[in-house]
């Protein structure tokens, strides 16, 4: 293009030439971006696929086996002669209960902290909070894992736990949740370390979202009298409801298949036991701890966990997106 | 320290691994987590004396095993042997290489090394979850003059798969009949009670966090993190510490030779002196070998380590194999493996 501006003779004699060679090297340039970007999506999927191949390969003995029984069986006896028994719902039960209890903890505090970013904090303070939210982030999942080990759960121990169950021994259900004895690792620690783990991803991406909304309809309903609430309440949330389900949804993610930090303060205990205050284990972290040491009917047992979870993981991400489909047609209507 | 000893195997493992490509093979094995410690110190010191490496990973005694049958490596290592005819399916040859030995540990204020003492019996009892507080008649008649709180025991067991387990377990089976017909033996069971910790460091660890506990790991674990350990009512109902005289005698009782492919689990010994839980760790080889330049290293590894490295073990807290059993191990070597 520079060339004809420079030399409008010369491209005016072979005008015709000159715009076919330039269209075709534009066409080779868009083909090859078009392959690229192509082959590289194709990437994905063929990996994808291949790990759920290779996945249910590997699970194939443990799935004849068990068949459906696999995921209502508690009893999980991995050297049992001849045939061990093993069940998942040990694992499943751990990993959904630790989950929701961690989403529990970490939605409200990780939204409030970026309604504070964003809308009531001091300017001077804004960045380096946030830069701490983010640095939380940051910190590898076996440093939760040793400071859930040595210091929260000792702290729990002591203080916490025995304070819960004496306070709720005579209210029913609740003396069922709350009891047994003190112990350094049970599901509630775990899911409290979890908690921490994926508030960052809540709070990051809500204040980005929650950064994108006007002013004018934020200062719209302040000039209408709105309190500060009324306008989180009415204006932000609706408005970034997309996005922060997207957040919830990575940090949910993120807490379903964490490994180390769990498998450290969970306790590896398959039985069920009704108290949160009581060891459990979560899918992640018996594959973690079973897996060197397995064979067999065993290890095949732990990779049909691995597909189980990726199962799990699937249908979150599908009824997240469900949901997110129904929330904008009701909108839109 | 045995961090050190840690990066000393990898540096051995990695100059080797250099140097190999021009000079003679050097030793790969794979296994057993416990005997470790002492591999890489023998290692080292084999390293100094006549410049050949050993490259162990200790990936944990299924690995192992797995590992051998895959031939990825010229030896395996595991805690809870092969028997005999699984031996002689895969074609391998196996022997004890050196023992140790597992012992209860407790953390109860007020309560020192070696004071309280247990026997197999309550010991299953508390695993199995029947014995629920310190304070239970079946330890109280055991330790009359020791004043025992009345709080909840916390459980502690190992989460992974582990020799130290398949000890264990296998002790706690022969000692109770309950346990054997609700839990059986091997190196991941499904434990009725109790919290799961990785490693023996993590069940060391476990204890020596949490008020009231009780685990079980070897005994070097429990010297070096400074643990409470208890005594054991032994076989012949004696009451014993775990020091290396009460493991010798465990060892001295077991007999070798008349067990096919060394098949020998050391647990609930005879003996007034005997510790009763005691543990041997075995090495995996294959009867013909693929690589036999690599063989004969391996061989000459573990004769150098049999002859010289017995104080070297005892500093470890392991116990060396009594010269009898090395005789017999070295006349099985000349016998089966083709190795020349």
């Amino acid at each position: 293009m520079t060339d004809m501006a420079l030399e409008p003779a010369r491209a005016a004699a072979e005008p015709a030439f000159d715009r076919a060679r330039a269209l075709s090297a534009f066409k080779l340039g868009d083909r090859t971006f078009y392959w690229v970007t192509r082959v590289s999506a194709l990437f994905v999927l063929i990996i994808l696929g291949g790990i759920i191949l290779s996945l249910i390969i590997g699970a194939w003995p443990a799935i004849r086996t068990y068949g459906f029984d696999f995921l209502f069986t508690q009893r999980w006896a991995p050297s049992l002669q001849p045939t061990p028994i093993l069940g998942a719902l040990g694992p499943i039960y751990g990993t959904i209960v630790t989950s929701l209890i961690a989403m529990a903890i970490a939605i409200p505090v990780g939204l409030g902290i970026a309604i504070f970013l964003t809308e009531l904090c001091p300017m001077p303070l804004r960045q380096p909070i946030a830069v701490a939210i983010e640095l939380l982030a940051g910190i590898p999942s076996i440093i939760y894992g040793m400071w859930g080990f040595f210091v929260l759960g000792p702290f729990l121990a002591d203080h916490f736990e025995p304070a819960i169950v004496s306070a709720f021994e005579n209210v029913p259900i609740l003396n069922t949740i709350f009891q047994g004895p003190a112990s350094n690792l049970s599901l509630f620690n775990a899911s409290l370390v979890l908690s921490i783990m994926i508030l960052p991803f809540i709070t990051a991406i809500s204040r980005d979202v929650f950064a994108t909304v006007p002013p004018v309809l934020k200062e719209a309903a302040y000039g209408v009298g709105c309190t500060t609430w009324e306008v989180v309440r009415n204006v932000v949330l609706p408005y970034t409801r997309v996005g922060v389900i997207g957040g919830v949804m990575l940090a949910l993610g993120r807490a379903l298949g964490e490994t180390m930090a769990v498998t450290f303060i969970i306790g590896n205990s398959f039985k069920i036991s009704g108290s949160l205050f009581a060891p459990g284990t979560t899918i992640s972290a018996a594959i973690a701890s079973e897996f060197a040491e397995s064979d067999g009917l065993h290890q095949s047992a732990l990779i049909l966990l691995g597909l189980l979870l990726f199962v799990l993981t699937f249908c979150v991400l599908t009824a997240a997106r469900l949901m997110l489909r129904r929330l904008e047609r009701k909108a839109g209507a | 320290m045995y961090l050190n000893k840690f990066l000393g195997l990898a540096l051995v493992a990695g100059l080797t691994g250099a140097a190999s490509v021009a000079t003679a093979a050097d030793i790969t094995g794979a296994g057993a987590t416990f005997p470790f410690p002492i591999y890489s110190k023998w290692a080292d010191a084999y390293k100094k004396e006549t410049g050949n490496g050993l490259n162990y990973q200790s990936i944990g005694s299924g690995a192992g095993i797995k590992q051998i049958q895959a031939k990825t490596v010229t030896f395996g290592a595991t805690d809870a042997p092969l028997k005999k005819e699984d031996l002689d399916k895969s074609g391998l040859v196996q022997w004890p290489m050196v023992m140790g030995a597992i012992v209860p540990v407790v953390n109860i204020d007020g309560i020192k090394p070696g004071e309280l003492v247990l026997d197999g019996k309550t010991l299953a009892d508390i695993y199995l979850g029947n014995v629920k507080k310190w304070d239970d008649d079946a330890i109280k008649k055991l330790n009359p003059k020791v004043t025992l709180p009345g709080t909840a025991i916390t459980v502690v067991r190992r989460s992974d798969g582990s020799g130290t387990t398949f000890n264990f377990t296998d002790y706690l089976a022969k000692a109770s009949s309950d346990w054997q017909s609700k839990i059986g033996s091997g190196q991941a069971v499904e434990w009725p009670v109790g919290v799961g910790a990785r490693g023996n460091d993590g069940v060391a660890g476990n204890v020596a966090q949490t008020k009231n506990s009780i685990g079980y790991v070897e005994y070097a674990y429990a010297k070096q993190n400074k643990l409470t350990y208890t005594g054991m009512v032994n076989k012949a109902g004696k009451h014993v510490q775990p020091t290396i005289e009460a493991f010798q005698a465990a060892a001295a009782n077991a007999d070798w030779a008349h067990s096919p492919g060394y098949y020998q689990i050391l647990t609930d010994q005879p003996g007034d002196k005997s510790w009763p839980i005691t543990a041997a760790t075995f090495i995996l080889m294959y009867k013909e070998p693929a690589d036999k330049a690599a063989a004969t290293e391996a061989l000459k590894f573990f004769g150098w380590s049999y002859d010289k490295g017995g104080k070297m073990a005892e500093e470890l807290d392991y116990i060396p194999m009594p010269t009898s059993v090395v005789g017999l191990v070295k006349k099985t070597w000349a016998d089966e493996i083709k190795s020349k």
